[in-house]
């Protein structure tokens, strides 16, 4: 039973992103570092796990975008995924171009599960997941904290507002999975080696053309300065008041 | 914000992308397992052994040693990086790592027999076993060839006296590696190599109390009181005396040589964002000419360090390194560390005395490192010979 792994190249969650001189884009030399978005990195450690529960299968990761991502997928690799294909062209804001490429790969591909991050770290648009489902015309589980296979079907537990939903579809089937069980593994140094020699298939990327023209891109306003309101108990009953009437977080 | 590291020379497009992967890969365990702890740990003196397991598991204990017998096979860059990265968090991890890997897992592999290798490399390179090496005496420090630990042939075997002081990973340790006297006292050439299971009955070791420095770390004496050992004990390729312990440090006194940037890149990150945060005199204490004169020392001696110890690297892995060059950089990048360690802590004011803070930690820890294998001034000898033909030992 195979997996593949959609993943991104996004910066570092710790930059101070800083909007470029066009103000449509981030200006990417302030970005030091760039990493497997987080939620990409759990969906490779749950087809890792999935995999090695199996005791057969292969893990594959998939991306979109420019050379560089090969790094990224070195990183998939090195934590223990077999093969890597990187398609390669421009990544736009235009979420449904995205998944148009991606599902051109895997359409033609017998991955049991297609697993993605619930969400990019850096545009948090939360639509290529189901939209390549939808392209595909398979079931898909969005927010997936868990899940087991059972036979031909995944046995999914879903976080949704103040509680969990238990959700069971047929392979094959697309997954986004979300923070819960599923904690990135270290890649071990001898994985890092052996990424090194493990397929990494580089091609053109199939129909990326983007719809969504940006406008515009600024950063949240700075954050007010920090107040004291005064010293002591005394101070007690204006700070409620302030954080019930002001801050509204009681 | 997490641990930057120091690159003012973009030494990172010297690095290849797997060299870059490994140093990451440590630097962020690190960050995850070692720094939420390592202050505690240090406080109650006692080296973290549940980071053990994950550290052998990841391919950190022996990375530059061949696959066949379980290590990651790694170039001497990316073997010097782990050190880097490991000395980070603490002198004493990295010392753990050390012994483990150049001072008990490489002699093993070069000048034991097939053996010996089968049987602990692969358990030692897991963190399955912990090993030690015990070359230095209560009385024989610096001049080790004096050294009166005794081997004597028996009939089928070997029989081991003596005492070995000041042993990292003693304690703790399922094998030593133990360098001893078959002849005569200060005949170095009779200086032979043991692979002892430490259960193996006479040997003991006690902790060292007292210790100031390098508190998260196992340090301890060793006793042996007739240890009968079979025949293939002895390491069989340690033909040529103390050479053979001496061709281990340089293996690890290479690692300390990287190791000692990481502890400079440590002191250094957290002065840099103390300076910019401290408030004294109504702004930055890094907004006064003082401090960032300090800085400015402080970037500038860590990034020569740094391009030091990575031509270095380049050379191991050519195979022209010489003990010398290694000489060079274990004195001079320690000597730095030490410095950088203790301006560090002295522009952090009061706080720079405190665990929550790690300068005063590493300054404490450097002076270990300084004085362990080889001191400073041993490797300035060293270095003076080499320059005049004249031995000042
Ligand atoms: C924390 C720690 C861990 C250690 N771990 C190990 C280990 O795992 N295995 C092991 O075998 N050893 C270990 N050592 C021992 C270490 O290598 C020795 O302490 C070191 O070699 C110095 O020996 P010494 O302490 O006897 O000092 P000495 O040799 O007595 O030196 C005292 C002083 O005299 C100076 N000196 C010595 N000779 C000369 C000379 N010819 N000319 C001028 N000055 C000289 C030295 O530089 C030093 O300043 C460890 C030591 C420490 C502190």
């Amino acid at each position: 039973m195979n997996i593949t792994v959609c993943l991104k190249r996004t910066p570092d969650t710790e930059t101070r992103i800083q909007v470029a001189g066009d103000g449509v884009s981030i200006d990417s030399a302030g970005v030091k570092k760039y990493i497997v978005s987080p939620y990409d990195e759990m969906a490779v450690e749950a087809a890792l796990r999935t995999r090695e529960a199996l005791g057969s299968g292969e893990v594959t990761v998939l991306s979109f975008g420019d050379d560089a991502v090969v790094e990224q997928l070195r990183a998939g690799l090195a934590m223990g995924a077999d093969a890597g294909i990187l398609l390669r062209g421009e990544v736009t804001m235009d979420g449904l171009a995205t998944a148009k490429v991606l599902a051109a790969e895997l359409e033609g591909r017998d991955d049991a599960l297609v697993l993605l991050g619930v969400k990019a770290a850096d545009d948090d648009q939360q639509q290529v997941g189901p939209m390549v489902a939808t392209l595909l015309g398979r079931p898909c589980v969005t927010a997936v904290s868990s899940f087991q296979l059972e036979g031909d079907k995944a046995v999914c537990l879903r976080e949704v507002e103040g509680g969990m939903e238990k959700v069971e579809v047929p392979l094959p089937a697309i997954l986004t999975i979300t923070k819960g069980t599923f904690d990135p593994r270290f890649a071990s140094l001898k994985g890092i080696m052996a990424a090194k020699r493990k397929p990494l298939e580089q091609k053109e990327a199939q129909g990326a053309e983007s719809k969504l023209t940006v406008r515009g891109m600024a950063l949240p306003p700075a954050r007010p300065e920090g107040r004291i309101v005064g010293e002591g108990a005394d101070a007690v009953p204006e700070l409620v008041r302030l954080l019930r009437e002001e801050a509204k977080v009681l | 914000m997490s641990f930057e590291g120091v690159d003012f020379y973009d030494v990172d497009s010297l690095l290849s992308e797997e060299e870059r992967m490994v140093r990451d890969t440590i630097r962020q365990w690190v960050e995850d397992r070692v720094m939420p702890i390592i202050g505690e740990a240090y406080i109650q003196r006692r080296f973290p052994k549940e980071l053990i397991p994950e550290m052998g598991e990841l391919g950190m204990l022996g990375a530059n040693l061949p696959e066949e017998y379980g290590c990651a096979e790694l170039n001497n860059v990316a073997y010097g990086l782990i050190n880097q990265e490991l000395e980070r968090g603490d002198s004493g991890i990295r010392s753990f790592a050390s012994v483990q890997g150049s001072l008990v897992m490489y002699p093993i592999f070069a000048f034991g027999s097939e053996e010996h290798r089968r049987e602990w490399l692969p358990r030692l390179a897991a963190g399955e076993a912990v090993g030690c090496f015990g070359l230095t005496e209560p009385d024989y420090g610096s001049n080790p060839a004096g050294m009166i630990t005794t081997a004597r042939k028996v009939d089928g075997g070997w029989v081991l006296n003596g005492t070995k002081m000041w042993i990292t990973n003693g304690s703790m340790a399922d094998v030593a590696v133990v360098w001893a006297q078959t002849g005569e006292q200060g005949d170095a050439k009779s200086i032979r190599g043991f692979v002892v299971p430490t259960d193996t009955p006479g040997f003991t070791a006690t902790d060292q109390k007292g210790k100031l420095s390098l508190l998260a770390s196992d340090t301890s004496e060793l006793h042996m009181e007739d240890v009968e050992l079979p025949d293939s004990a002895l390491m069989p390729n340690t033909t040529s005396g103390l050479k053979h312990p001496l061709l281990c440090l340089t293996q690890a006194r290479y690692g300390i040589a990287w190791g000692a940037v990481g502890s400079a890149m440590a002191c250094f990150d957290e002065a840099r964002s103390y300076a910019k945060e401290r408030v004294m005199f109504g702004e930055p204490i890094g907004a006064k000419q003082i401090q960032q004169v300090r800085l400015a020392n402080m970037m500038t001696h860590i990034t020569q360090a740094q391009l030091m110890v990575l031509q270095l690297g380049r050379l191991k892995d050519k195979g022209t390194m010489t003990p010398f060059q290694v000489s060079m950089a274990k004195r001079a990048n320690v000597s730095m560390a030490t410095d950088v360690a203790r301006e560090a802590r002295r522009l952090l004011g009061g706080n720079g005395i405190l665990v929550e803070y790690h300068s005063m930690r590493h300054m404490a820890n450097l002076e270990s490192v300084y004085t362990y294998e080889g001191t400073d001034d041993i490797h300035a000898l060293i270095l003076g010979q080499t320059i005049t033909g004249f031995s000042a030992f």
